[in-house]
């Protein structure tokens, strides 16, 4: 594997710093120049990533080394297949949400709407930071930087509800955080290093029960932010944020960073090949498929229209790290393309249930009859989106779904492809009503007086994300190239050519 | 017997260092509290001291002026001068303390009209 | 010639102490500038200790030009050099920023304040440089008789609270003056190289073992290591503000310098390994201590006491480090005692500046505290990160090399301890830091256009607040060259 030398990860990471403190001091008196530093930060991350493209395409790994911590470690950033698709993604969420965010502080005449920009431009410094971490100590300080800097989000509303769900956010991921600082100290110590290396770096090093104990606690520690189940219940509660910032949970940054995070384990730290021998991929696929059918069962049962989709999103999680799970190329091309074709689609549904509560304030499902009528190009995303997650082509979800069935057939267990079946009649199950109620059922009494769309701050990010979503489904290697990406990263964890 | 009888000093020193400890410990008034502190560093002075000493030696100072060629000198004829002078540097210390001390007392009598630490105690809730 | 800067590194604040009651006498303003002026010179001197330790390796100075054993040694390898910089600039840091707080708190004392302030310096400064046992009582006592005194002159439960100190603070000096004797009977020396050479062949006499168990003693007293902690929450919760942001950060970091030496130089680590438990003691009692000092913390409403018991946790993660006793836990533990140093410096600047500003002190009453000060209350998250172990503060740095070492050294159970600590000093502190920025939902009619005016620290509380949290945000990431230029040579070799 070839490696080029560039400050650019560097440059990527830090442009959204230095947005933050310049948000930070620009602060409420000039909004308008604010907005302009988070736009402008955001674009300038999302071209820098970019830069990047060609040279990751072409096979090399680009990196740069900061500071030395100790012999073997140092602060270092390498981008490679996998970091790069994930910084890709979040650097073009995070453009979407931030037009979309102006949009819904200022259509809500929201509070604090300084701190909230700065903590978002925090967040995504700790989202790319994520990403493009070369090793398992890099990947920690810049995750701590994200769990602090999303803190304020979640609690943003200041209501006792809301600093309740920012309590138990922070409960549950500072206590995952203290998990994986302990799998850290244990690798180190086995190993001597903490670098990712496509195919795993801890055979051969301790016994197979240490290893497997080690699994345990990383998959504990990063899982809280992925919301595996049973450590999955903070993402419910931390609906009390605002739309956007939900959003940003669920789609752009954090729980996609600690799916990624799980990835890397499985992916670059353990590896394939030693991960079958302890039969922990096994456990793993079981503990998945669990979830995905629990979540999708418990969205049927919701009425708040967040909570909702945030169950879906733990059930895509899971689908992601069944992917991961499976351990064939086609489970793992497919799993990580999921979470590009996730965050799309959940992005763009999460966007309409901002836009539906800034024009009526309405939360729940049972109270949103024939506003498709009123708002009909938020719900006709919504539709698109909603039947991209069912797994409905040509909606790119139906390629990850596609690809994962692959994967279970190549790993020769029918069964997780019967799970991922019965998962998408769940999410039919719990999307079609909306769609259906919105669009033909008699609207109640409050629909006439006057609704109509969202502003246009609002509904362009969620059309175009919605769009999107299309266009993926029909090439996935539009804009993005993400699944040429995908296959590369694949090709490098499982080793073939 | 003669474990306690050789080794004297010791037992004078641990004997007075146990005093001292259960004054500073045990007593509530605030200046026997002292006392106890001041026979405490006492003790261990006189410890120091005690381990200078030789049989049958003399003060540690030589006679005969500047410039003399010194006689050839037996250290057993003399008391180790060392102990002394670290003990005077402790004993200076235990005196700085004790005036710090006496200094909080009248602080704390001037505020609470008493010096028993219950009282006092009583007194803070 | 040996450069002169270890003792100048003393001498200094040592006569501008005798002087300033003098000067002061005649004009009251040139106190504080003097006491800047000497605290400079005392920091630069250890910069510059530093770049000859860095360069010549270990420095010493014979005082009087006396050859050792006769003499007083000065001797400055790493870690005195290391110590002598964390004192002197975070002294000269917090007597920056001490100027308005005293005068608002102290009116009529200012010019003994400032001279027991530059005593309390000298002594500090005296016991991280000197190599001889004895010389090093002489300056423990020094330093503890201007805290008492410092501590003393409070609000209103400091006087007792100091009483307290004084009687518990001076029987761990007479333990330590103690062993030192017994040393010197069975040794002849005073000198700590000399004692290194000479006790190893005393390792199986009864004399020797007293003397370190009562080493032990003393010193756990005076860095209040549980359970002989009892005297700090009291004295430091009722000094006044300069007072405790002078003591908090460094009587207990200097007291475990000396833990180290003589755990580490004057008795051959093998001693404490393996002759007898003495590590294995101390990792026990600092992980009862920082369960200890965690929990305890929980239960106060008073901010500056909250910061006590966190203070005692803190002891007890370098208590921790050296009982490990390898490499990484050595390491994590010098290295903590920096990173603790600059975290306690800020938690106790901002509760000045709060004190001085707004008046409060119970964590409950700091809601829109955050508008009226918010730089004040942005180092004050900062610095609750570090002691959190958030990364990139410079806590999670020292954290690390703590857990490598539990684990290294086979101890799970130091691990767990180490990372439970952490949760419960996120609750710890986030209980403040919610109160400070999250207004009550009831509080305020129309939320959000409630203008509070910001009334920020004044400047010369500000600044130093600022240079200790940069230390913090910087510390931490390049903690890598710290331990590779400093504290690799500290860690005594076949650990």
């Amino acid at each position: 594997m070839e490696v080029a030398s560039s400050i650019r990860p560097m440059l990527a990471v830090s442009v959204s710093a230095l947005a933050a403190l310049l948000i930070l001091f620009t602060g409420e008196r000039r909004r308008n120049l604010r907005e302009l530093w988070t736009i402008l930060a955001s674009v300038t991350k999302f071209s820098l990533v970019a830069s990047m493209m060609p040279t990751v395409l072409a096979g090399k790994i680009i990196e740069c080394t900061i500071i030395d911590f100790s012999p073997g470690i140092a602060l270092q950033f390498r981008v490679d297949a996998f970091g790069f698709f994930f910084g890709t993604l979040a650097s073009v969420l995070w453009i979407a949400t931030s037009i979309y965010s102006i949009g819904y502080m200022r259509g809500l005449n929201e509070h604090a709407q300084t701190r909230y920009f700065f903590c978002f431009a925090l967040a995504l410094t700790g989202a790319l930071g994520v990403a493009f971490a070369g090793n398992v100590l890099t990947l920690f300080i810049f995750y701590e930087i994200l769990t602090i800097a999303t803190f304020p989000l979640v609690a943003h509303r200041e209501t006792p509800e809301a600093v309740r769900g920012g309590r138990k956010y922070l409960a549950y991921l500072l206590t995952g955080a203290a998990l994986v600082f302990f799998s850290m100290g244990l690798t180190y110590t086995l190993t001597g290093s903490l670098d990712f290396a496509g195919g795993g770096f801890l055979r051969g090093r301790g016994s197979d029960n240490l290893l497997r104990l080690l699994f345990v606690t990383f998959l504990l520690g990063f899982g809280t932010k992925a919301a595996v189940m049973p450590i999955h219940e903070w993402l419910p509660t931390a609906m009390v944020a605002p739309t956007p910032v939900s959003a940003l949970l669920h789609a752009v940054a954090v729980v996609k960073a600690g799916v990624f995070c799980v990835l890397r384990v499985v992916l670059y730290v353990f590896g394939p090949q030693l991960l079958s021998d302890l039969n922990l991929w096994l456990v793993l696929a079981y503990f998945a498929s669990f979830t995905i059918i629990v979540s999708g069962m418990l969205a049927l049962a919701q009425d708040n229209l967040k909570r909702r989709l945030a169950f879906s999103t733990i059930n895509n999680l899971a689908i992601i790290i069944m992917g991961a799970a499976l351990l064939s190329p086609s489970a793992i091309i497919g799993g990580i393309f999921h979470i590009a074709g996730h965050g799309f689609m959940k992005i763009t549904l999460f966007f309409v249930a901002g836009a539906i509560y800034v024009k009526t304030h309405k939360e729940n499902v049972s109270e949103l009859d024939g506003i498709g009528r009123a708002m009909p190009i938020t719900m006709g995303s919504f539709a698109i989106a909603a039947m991209g997650i069912a797994g409905t082509p040509p909606v790119v979800g139906f390629i990850s779904k596609w690809y994962l069935c692959l994967g279970s057939l190549e790993a020769k267990e029918i069964v997780f492809m019967f799970v991922l079946l019965t998962s998408a009649l769940l999410d039919i199950a719990y999307f079609f009503p909306i769609i259906y109620n919105s669009f033909f059922s008699k609207p109640q009494g409050w629909i006439n007086s006057g609704v109509d769309e969202a502003s246009w701050l609002m509904v362009v990010p969620l059309t175009a994300c919605a769009v999107i979503s299309v266009i993926l489904g029909i090439a996935p290697d539009a804009f993005f190239r993400f699944f040429q990406v995908a296959t590369l990263a694949a090709r490098n964890i499982v080793g073939i050519g | 017997m003669e474990l306690i009888i050789s080794k004297y000093n010791y037992w004078v020193y641990i004997i007075l260092m146990m005093i001292g400890f259960y004054a500073m410990i045990g007593k509530r008034n605030l200046v026997k509290k002292l006392v106890g502190m001041n026979i405490f560093q006492t003790a261990i002075i006189l410890y120091f001291v005690s381990t200078g000493a030789k049989r049958g030696a003399s003060i540690p100072i030589l006679e005969g002026g500047h410039g003399e060629a010194i006689h050839a000198i037996h250290a057993a004829h003399y008391v180790n001068p060392l102990p002394h002078v670290l003990m005077l540097t402790a004993i200076v210390v235990m005196v700085s303390t004790f005036g710090v001390a006496l200094a909080l007392i009248i602080m704390l009598y001037r505020r609470y009209n008493t010096l028993e630490e219950d009282e006092i105690l009583e007194l803070r809730k | 010639m040996t450069p002169p800067f270890p003792i100048l590194i003393i001498l200094v604040p040592l006569i501008t102490a005798f002087f300033i009651p003098i000067i002061g006498w005649w004009r009251r303003d040139l106190c504080y500038p003097l006491v800047i002026a000497a605290l400079s010179v005392s920091a630069l001197s250890s910069v510059f200790i530093l770049h000859l330790v860095g360069e010549g390796g270990t420095i010493h100075y014979y005082l009087g030009s006396w050859d050792p054993p006769w003499g007083i040694e000065y001797v400055i390898d790493h870690l005195n050099a290391f110590m002598a910089i964390i004192v002197s600039a975070i002294s000269l840091i917090v007597a920056l920023s001490s100027k308005r707080s005293v005068e608002r708190e102290l009116p009529q004392k200012v010019v003994y304040f400032y001279c027991l302030f530059l005593l309390q310096v000298t002594g500090l400064l005296g016991i991280v440089v000197t190599g001889d046992m004895f010389n090093l009582y002489v300056f423990l006592e020094i330093a503890s008789l201007a805290g008492y005194a410092l501590i003393a002159i409070g609000e209103d439960g400091a006087p007792f609270a100091s009483f307290n100190y004084m009687i518990y603070g001076t029987i761990g000096a007479c333990f330590y003056l103690l062993s030192v004797g017994y040393l010197y009977v069975v040794t002849g020396s005073l000198n700590m190289a000399d004692l290194s050479r000479i006790l190893p062949d005393l390792y199986h006499s009864k004399v020797v073992l007293m003397a370190f168990a009562f080493f032990i003693v003393g010193v756990g007293l005076k860095m209040a290591l549980f359970p002989l902690h009892v005297w700090l929450p009291d004295a430091y919760t009722y000094a006044p503000s300069a007072v405790s942001a002078l003591v908090a950060p460094l009587m207990t970091k200097v007291g475990a310098y000396v833990l180290i030496r003589i755990v580490f130089t004057v008795f051959k680590p093998s001693f404490s390994i393996e002759l007898i438990p003495g590590t294995a003691i101390l990792s026990w009692v600092g992980a009862i201590a920082i369960l200890f000092g965690c929990i305890l913390a929980l239960g106060q409403t008073d901010l500056k006491r909250m910061l006590a018991y966190v203070l005692i946790a803190e002891v007890g993660y370098i208590a921790l480090g050296v009982g490990l006793a390898n490499k990484a836990g050595l390491t994590g533990a010098i290295l903590h005692i920096l990173n603790d140093a600059l975290m306690m410096a800020c938690l106790f600047l901002v509760v000045g500046a709060i004190l001085y500003k707004v008046g409060l002190r119970n964590i409950h009453q700091f809601t829109y505290l955050h508008r009226k000060m918010p730089i004040t209350m942005a180092a004050f998250t900062i610095a609750a990160l570090s002691v959190i172990g958030i990364p990139p503060t410079c806590g999670f740095f020292s954290k690390w090399y703590l857990v490598l070492g539990a684990i290294d050294a086979n101890q799970w159970l130091f691990a767990v301890v180490l990372l439970v600590s952490s949760l419960l000093n996120a609750i710890l502190f986030f209980r403040v830091i919610e109160n400070v920025y999250f207004e009550p939902a009831n509080a305020h009619g129309d939320r959000g256009h409630e203008e509070i005016s910001i009334d920020e620290a004044p400047l010369s509380m500000l600044i130093p607040i600022l240079i200790v949290t940069a230390g913090i945000l910087s510390l931490g990431v390049l903690s890598g060259k710290i331990i590779s230029s400093v504290i690799q040579f500290a860690v005594p070799a076949g650990l």
